[in-house]
């Protein structure tokens, strides 16, 4: 297979990915029963009658996790083609990925330092 | 091209017996895509079984043994049961994103083994970034539980989908790093190149600690105990899916069990050899067996440890992560890349032609064998040293007191 093969069977199995798990939930909208009230339909938060708006603003904390993880997520996928490559390189693609993940790990201990790892 | 197999060449024999090129080559895709879509939906129907099975055995039970031969038709009694259960919409649901989660959630799992190499010789699509693939999909992971657990409108799945999410991106980073290694040492992110990379030695035993990172990052990616807190009953009642009911149900509990699977098979990939074996280059067929052996083991294993260990707490499993993980996989990174060009200065590296010999790869083995375990003792002091240092202060912070009240008295 070339490559646009394998590009158009990962596009088909994007297509058909969302048709297997939907198949069976269609499928059991035709069998089951459908009898719905008012109690039935209620939010179910252990018996309590649910008090006031679900979606609130949050806690600031995921908000923090999320930022300490976009700084790696996007940084890493630059370490991919350095990976690849790297066979092919010479010292000096040693010190520069060194580098690149000395400045990775500067984040991490800028977030350490300033407590944002902490689960309060 | 000539019909030589008719799984693998399946458009040109289609043509030799007298049909469009166009069409044939649309055929043969569409079948290659439903076969590799529907591996993992079978496989799903045993996985239930044997982790009920295993589960029961741990347990001192005897697990499912009723619906058919060992009870092997348990799951399917189960998705009839549920195809026929009512299936409710709490108020206040945003109908559409609370339909679409469920099936986001079984649909990426599937995608996954669109990159998974069964034999050299089949494979859904040998993307050259194959492993880019695998994290991008397998990041849609944590959207799907967002939209499940925002969508209920329920306090406590929208809790329990935070807490998920932040877990699940955490984990991600020591994950991504992990999979640097076999990305390092075979020089490709082709999935079916790096398990040919591992021919003459399978990358565990160049690596170890990627492995062992590699798998615990994901026991917490597909929320599996001790990293269980998306479900945890006595807190969140059941975290995102508490709203969930009928086949819809069904869908996440059956994505979950297949996502433990797949990475099971991933980890047997990256770093198990695949569908390496003996007598695989004759009999290619063979590979389908290796590669299911050895996901097997690495699957049981899971099982070993999602049914004896307990639940952690969210703050122990977010420090194991940011505090361990990360600047372990960080530190391996570069000790692994050191080692390499070490081992390539010294002339420790098999020669091209020599690759796959296993002789030829032992003196580089050891090397970077002995780089992970100089990290790998020297990271267990650090911990130990400063657990033993936050003892004595918690020791320190119990006792004090207790004499106050002592010299009260």
């Amino acid at each position: 297979m070339n490559v646009v093969d394998e590009w158009a069977f990962v596009g088909v199995f994007f297509a058909i990915a969302w048709v297997f798990p939907a198949l069976p939930i269609v499928a059991s909208w035709f069998v089951r029963p459908h009898k719905p009230n008012a109690m039935k339909k209620q939010t179910y938060e252990s018996g309590v009658e649910t008090v006031g708006d679900t979606w609130v603003q949050f806690k600031v904390q995921y908000y923090i996790y999320g930022l300490v993880f976009l700084v790696f997520d996007v940084e890493m996928i630059f370490l991919f083609p350095w990976a690849v490559a790297y066979e092919r390189l010479d010292w000096f693609a040693f010190g520069a990925g060194f580098l690149f993940i000395f400045l990775l790990t500067d984040a991490l201990i800028y977030a350490w330092r300033k407590d944002a790892l902490e689960w309060i | 091209m000539d019909c030589i197999d008719p799984i693998n060449t399946l458009a040109p024999c289609l043509v030799q017996l007298g049909w469009n090129r166009d069409l044939a080559n649309l055929i043969s895709l569409l079948l290659g895509v439903v076969i590799v879509a529907t591996v993992p939906l079978i496989t799903v129907i045993l996985l239930i079984w044997v982790e009920r099975k295993f589960a029961a055995r741990v347990q001192d039970r005897i697990g499912p043994n009723r619906v058919g031969p060992f009870g092997l038709l348990q799951s399917v009694a189960d998705a009839v049961k549920m195809l026929s259960k009512e299936d409710i919409t709490p108020t206040g649901a945003d109908r559409f994103l609370y339909n679409l989660a469920p099936i986001i959630t079984f649909g990426t799992v599937v995608l996954i083994w669109a990159v998974i190499p069964f034999t050299p010789l089949h494979i859904g699509a040998d993307l050259s970034i194959g492993i880019l693939y695998f994290t991008a999909v397998g990041s849609i992971g944590a959207v799907k539980i967002m939209i499940a657990g925002w969508s209920s409108n329920n306090k406590y799945a929208l809790l329990g989908a935070f807490r998920t999410i932040a877990l699940i991106v955490s984990y991600e980073v020591p994950m991504v790093l992990s999979l640097l290694i076999p990305v390092l040492l075979a020089g490709t992110m082709s999935m079916q190149e790096i398990t040919r990379a591992q021919s003459g030695m399978w990358f565990i035993f160049m690596s170890p600690l990627a492995f062992v990172i590699f798998f615990i990052a994901n026991l917490a990616e597909t929320g599996r105990a001790p990293f269980d807190l998306l479900e945890a009953e006595s807190e969140l009642i059941a975290g995102y899916n508490i709203e969930y009911s009928g086949f819809k149900f069904g869908m996440f509990m059956a994505g979950e069990f297949m996502h433990v699977f797949t990475v099971a098979i991933l980890a047997a990939v990256l770093f198990l050899g695949g569908w390496w074996g003996p007598g695989v280059e004759q009999f290619p067929a063979l590979g389908f067996i290796y590669l299911g052996l050895k996901g097997g083991v690495v699957y049981l294993l899971m099982l070993l440890i999602r049914n004896t260990m307990p639940r952690s707490r969210i703050d122990q499993v977010m420090s194991i992560n940011w505090k361990v993980l990360v600047p372990l996989s960080i530190v391996l990174i570069l000790v692994q890349t050191f080692l390499l060009k070490v081992i390539n200065a010294l002339g420790l590296a098999p020669s091209p032609e020599m690759a796959g010999d296993f002789l030829a790869n032992i003196p580089q083995t050891i090397v970077l064998f002995l780089g992970n375990a100089v990290v790998f003792i020297i990271f267990m002091n650090i911990i130990r040293n400063a657990g033993r240092q936050q003892r004595r202060l918690d020791e320190a912070a119990v006792s004090a007191p207790a004499h106050g009240v002592a010299a009260g008295d």
